[in-house]
């Protein structure tokens, strides 16, 4: 029970983060029908960003509160973030607005690449340890430890996420938005700037991808210039769950990602222990002896939940949990 | 025809997909405060003409709205200089509520009691809509819908109303009901140009018209005039 509870844990704070950056794939998606495959490696810039100037101001002679040199790293990685998220599309993508689907596609790819290798040169090749600068008090609930960076990450998610719904559905630019998403040529005959909207989109997708970029620096206490791929990797398995294009879908699909594979992860040892398989214990009864286990998979096949998710939804629901079906528009 | 200066003046107007010419050179002109009508057959360019209009497409020739020119200005300029298109199809946005597509109509308006004062007006004029208004739009029959376009072009407060094909894919009864509608926009003093391959009932709205054929105009004359033309009435009227 006490692993099961740990793993919901866990599984939240991970969903928590891979919902924000789902929802900025979701967005892009819904407004413009691109994948964009560099979003991942906002979210890294943004860890990076973060990294830099926590680093710089915790190493002065007098350092302010680590608090405030928290909030100092999300402030300068959510505008730096924004930036480049407005460049991307401003750049490389805008100009092949018209163009057959594949070429934003692989644009996209290529702007990955790009930005990883940026951060390469700016930053290192190595892995670089986030610091830690704030207390992480352990809390217990029902035998299970939560931190207190757990507990900031999903809470900051949900006030982000409720942010993002209040500013889509209840403000006139936010509805806009979803005008552009549904008709980008009746949208501007109401008066819409259709250029305004996508970049909006991008920015604001970018800002999100800022905050979940500290969240996994501090989470994970390391940051790496390929850390974005696989994250912004299993964040639009998480978008292509909840039904790309779909807002609350893409809440739904991060955490529910999150919890999956926190719990896959938690159990895929004691399922792959053989000792435990009554039909095999006489073959490798040698081999249990020693310690009483012989698993096949760890818990370091997690990453191939998010994954196999992803297979099973294109396979069986292919417009994901919340998606309505796609059609033709006219 | 009527004494004020047009507000929407057409001349030499070609547009073209690709190398196919779909609109060979027309002009014509609306003034202010009458009703006027493009008719003729599917395919004649009628469409091609309002989109090129509202700068959906790519256009040659003159085009001046209010005596500007329209041809460099992008599609979502118009509707605050005063020019509104209800496009083919209805083009409404089926996953917001009535209340939002009226509220779109109005992006480009920040006054706020001037908006309230027309959104009282528009849900006097179509009471279904404010029965509806917290419904999701897809949800409303193709009639309502097509109310819904036109409630939400009128929010603009359009000085020169387009209108393309209002009575497309709707049952006898409803096309009644919304060229009743289009009858009062047209006497609360709205300059309309619409579309429509239902000439009979175009030309019962309108005070002039234009037949297009081929890409062309091929005549003009008032309403009255149209309906008695034996031409017209042997080709569009089914006589």
């Amino acid at each position: 029970m006490e692993i099961f509870i740990q793993q919901i844990i866990n599984g939240l704070t991970t969903g928590s983060v891979y919902a924000l950056v789902a929802l900025g794939y979701t967005m892009v998606y819904g407004v413009i029908q691109l994948i964009n495959f560099a979003h991942g490696e906002v979210v890294m810039i943004g860890a990076m960003v973060a990294f830099s100037v926590i680093t710089a101001l915790a190493g002065t002679a007098a350092p302010l509160p680590p608090a405030a040199i928290l909030l100092a790293g999300v402030a300068a990685a959510i505008p730096a973030c924004m930036a480049i998220g407005y460049l991307l599309e401003r750049i490389a993508y805008r100009p092949l607005r018209h163009a057959p689907r594949l070429a934003p596609l692989i644009t996209a790819i290529g702007m990955s690449i790009i930005l990883q290798h940026l951060a390469l040169l700016v930053w290192s090749r190595n892995p670089m340890a986030f610091p830690q600068i704030v207390d992480n008090p352990v809390f217990t609930i029902g035998g299970a430890a939560i931190t207190g960076v757990q507990i900031a990450i999903i809470l900051l998610s949900v006030v982000l996420m409720a942010a993002l719904t209040w500013f889509v559905y209840r403000t006139r630019f936010g509805i806009a938005i979803r005008a552009t998403a549904e008709n980008v040529h009746v949208a501007s005959l109401m008066g819409v700037d259709a250029n305004r909207v996508i970049a909006a989109t991008f920015v604001i997708a970018a800002a999100l991808a800022a905050v979940a970029g500290v969240m996994v620096g501090t989470y994970y206490g390391i940051t790496h210039y390929t850390m974005g791929f696989m994250l912004g990797l299993k964040a639009f398995s998480a978008a292509v769950l909840g039904g790309i294009g779909n807002l609350a879908g893409a809440m739904l699909g991060g955490i529910l990602l999150g919890l999956v594979e926190a719990l896959g992860a938690g159990y895929i040892g004691d399922l792959t222990d053989i000792c435990k398989w009554p039909l095999m214990k006489e073959a490798v009864a040698e081999r249990c002896a020693a310690d009483g286990h012989l698993i096949l998979m760890g818990s370091n096949y997690q990453d191939v939940f998010a994954f196999l998710v992803l297979i099973a939804v294109l396979v069986f629901r292919p417009s994901g949990l919340l998606g309505e079906r796609v059609s033709e528009r006219a | 025809m009527s004494a004020s200066a047009p507000i929407l003046e057409v001349r030499d107007l070609h547009v073209s997909y690709g190398s196919i010419a779909a609109v060979k050179g027309i002009s014509f002109e609306v003034a202010t405060g009458e009703t006027v009508c493009l008719i003729g057959a599917n395919g004649a360019g009628k469409t091609t003409t309002l989109k090129a209009l509202a700068r959906l497409l790519p256009a040659h020739g003159t085009l001046h709205f209010d005596g500007h020119s329209l041809l460099h200005r992008p599609a979502h300029e118009l509707i605050g200089a005063g020019m509104t298109l209800v496009p083919e199809g209805r083009g409404i946005f089926a996953r917001l509520t009535v209340a939002e597509n009226l509220d779109m109509g109005a992006y480009c308006r920040s006054d706020r009691a001037g908006i309230d004062a027309d959104r009282d007006r528009v849900f006097g004029l179509l009471p279904r809509l404010k029965e509806r208004a917290r419904q999701v739009a897809g949800t409303l029959s193709g009639g309502e819908q097509q109310m819904l376009a036109i409630g939400r072009a009128l929010m603009s407060r359009p000085r020169l109303l387009l209108l393309d094909e209002p009575s497309m894919g709707l049952a006898p009864m409803m096309v009644q009901k919304v060229f009743e509608v289009i009858r009062s926009v047209a006497a609360q003093g709205v300059t309309i140009l619409l579309v429509e391959q239902n000439a009979r009932l175009a030309l019962s709205v309108a005070s002039r018209g234009y037949v297009m054929e081929s890409g062309g105009i091929t005549l003009s004359d008032s309403a009255p005039a149209l309906l008695a033309n034996p031409g017209v009435r042997e080709a569009y009227l089914g006589e």
